[in-house]
């Protein structure tokens, strides 16, 4: 069976990003870009299927300029056979990347899409369980641990208060939970062949998919900031405060 | 037109979260409706229809929303949702699941984890972790919200008295299925509606070390959390997560032990009331939002502080 993994390239989760100075939207110039976490785990997740046996073709896609490329080849060099790349230089909503994706559904007709659960730099958590809904197919969200057999999966899911088991008709769409597994490193072998495998690029025209955001960022703040307390000197005193001070115990 | 709150449940009891989301619903001032769908949840129906403000409860009672899979629910919704002009409901998992679907099905954007409402589309909500809150404004005729329950009061859950609506709309997708649940049973509060809560880091070192926050938990009546770092490490499950992609909490008193304070973790707990933190290394960020810091090793501060509280 194909599975497509989407990925999306963000802000390094190390970097601690700031609103510019006008407010008008966050400065990400000259910081480090990155695989966001959550498609990380799902490249690997795929990888592992082929691997098993269960998969045999891994397409990686990506939405964005030409410099989601980068995030591309690294899925490629972590093991994906070839990338897809949908060339734009808006910035779009997850209704269509949904759209967008579902696009890719409808000409690779893979067996299971894999997404992270959220990228984190827009926190919105929509576009796997959109793109389920646009392609009419079942959905197993903040995924950490799947089984495939025949034209069935199980999804284990990170659900409050513990972890709930499904069973879903493929084709499905899977979204990734942080310990779904653990990503490897790409080894610079693979670096240098991942720059040889095949890699499209569409144009949203091509896809027949008109690009209009519904939701229009109007400006960009840093939270309210919380003020350091004081230090006390030894547990004595903490329950003291805590008794008597602000009488929360 | 109306809105539409959707309510947080596990078929036998109403979660607090509905109560959040009611009160988020009043800013948008039209008449709101709930939706109660489920299996046998006859009963959170009836303590629904206490609520205040709430006009109407639909009650939507079949095996198909028993487990409140996302295929079957969404159906549900998208066609309630017809009759309303904006959708609301708690960013449970619940929720982050069925939601999007809707919006999708509705050709509409979905607002995700909105914590203010303004007026005309207007709404705020955190990015990047919480580190940058975005205000935004819509242009869909019909809003799709998932809502941060911590930003937002309870609403009485008393003084109402909603007329339920028995909606006999059944839709089973027929492409998933429930298989087994394995939740956690404890006596402990809930970690999102809890009044106190105790999280411990990577500093525990180990699962076992754990039940040094057990005994102060119980005393308090606390909920125990972690950070991310501890889950990783394999400490303890994931459904004790706080923080940018666990739970988001904002309790009357949080601790957190041996946590170093990672951007992440403080998206979960930053808005609590009080933040006490307890790490022996006395430059982890954690200080910079606590109220009270103790400098100091956990293993002997914890024995110490259950026994005077």
């Amino acid at each position: 069976m194909k599975v497509l993994v989407a990925v999306k390239r963000v802000v390094d989760y190390n970097v601690k990003v700031r609103p510019r100075s006008d407010g008008s939207d966050v400065d990400i110039n000259n910081v480090k870009m990155s695989i966001n976490p959550f498609c990380e785990i799902a490249v690997e997740e795929a990888i592992r299927l082929k691997e098993a046996g269960v998969a045999e073709e891994v397409i990686a896609v990506s939405i964005g300029s030409v410099q989601v490329q980068e995030q591309i080849r690294t899925s490629l060099a972590l093991g994906a056979d070839r990338g897809i790349h949908i060339e734009t230089q808006d910035s779009l909503e997850p209704l269509v990347i949904a759209r967008l994706l579902n696009s890719i559904i409808d000409k690779e007709k893979p067996a299971l899409v894999i997404t992270g659960k959220q990228s984190i730099d827009g926190d919105n958590n929509q576009t796997g369980q959109m793109l389920a809904a646009l392609a009419g197919m079942p959905q197993g969200t903040f995924a950490s641990e799947i089984t495939i057999d025949g034209d069935e999966i199980s999804v284990v899911r990170e659900v409050d208060g513990g972890l709930q088991t499904v069973k879903l008709s493929l084709p499905a769409v899977v979204t990734t939970d942080l310990r779904l597994n653990e990503p490897r490193y790409a080894s610079l072998p693979n670096i240098m062949k991942a720059k040889k495998k095949p890699l499209d690029v569409f144009t949203p025209e091509e896809l027949g998919i008109e690009l209009s955001n519904h939701i229009h960022l109007i400006h960009v703040e840093p939270p309210p900031e919380r003020q350091a307390g004081i230090k006390v000197e030894d547990v004595d005193e903490l329950v003291d405060k805590l008794k008597n001070e602000v009488k929360v115990i | 037109m109306a809105t539409l709150v959707i309510a947080e449940h596990d078929n036998q009891e109403l979660k607090p979260a509905t109560l959040n989301t009611v009160e988020a619903a009043k800013a948008l001032n039209s008449e709101i409706n709930l939706l109660v769908a489920g299996k046998n949840c006859g009963n959170v129906a009836n303590t629904a229809s206490n609520i205040e403000n709430v006009s109407k409860v639909y009650l939507a009672d079949s095996e198909a929303y028993e487990h409140q899979l996302a295929e079957n629910v969404s159906l549900l919704i998208h066609d309630l949702a017809l009759q309303h002009d904006a959708v609301l409901a708690p960013a449970t998992v619940n929720n982050k699941n069925t939601l999007p679907r809707v919006a999708a099905m509705l050709g509409v954007s979905q607002i995700s984890d909105v914590i203010s409402i303004e007026t005309d589309g207007v709404f705020k909500r955190p990015i990047y972790a919480g580190n940058v809150i975005a205000t935004v404004k819509t242009s869909d005729p019909k809003w799709i919200i998932t809502v941060r329950t911590t930003a937002f009061d309870a609403c009485a859950a008393v003084g109402g008295s909603a007329a339920i609506e028995e909606v006999d709309i059944v839709h089973d997708a027929k492409i998933s299925s429930f298989m087994k649940e394995e939740v956690a049973v404890s006596d402990r509060p809930e970690l999102t509606a809890a009044g106190i809560v105790i999280s411990g880091g990577r500093g525990m070192q180990n699962g076992d070390n754990f039940k040094l926050l057990e005994g102060i938990a119980d005393k308090l009546g606390a909920a125990m959390g972690a950070s991310r770092a501890a889950v990783d490490a394999g400490f303890v499950p994931n459904d004790m997560q706080v923080g940018q992609t666990g739970k988001i909490v904002a309790p009357d008193l949080y601790i957190a032990v041996g946590i170093s304070g990672a951007i992440q973790h403080l998206a979960g707990m930053k808005d609590s009331k009080v933040i006490v933190a307890i790490n022996k290394d006395e430059d982890a960020p954690i200080f910079q939002v606590a109220d009270y810091g103790l400098v100091a090793d956990l293993f002997e501060a914890l024995p110490e502080f259950e026994s005077k509280i």
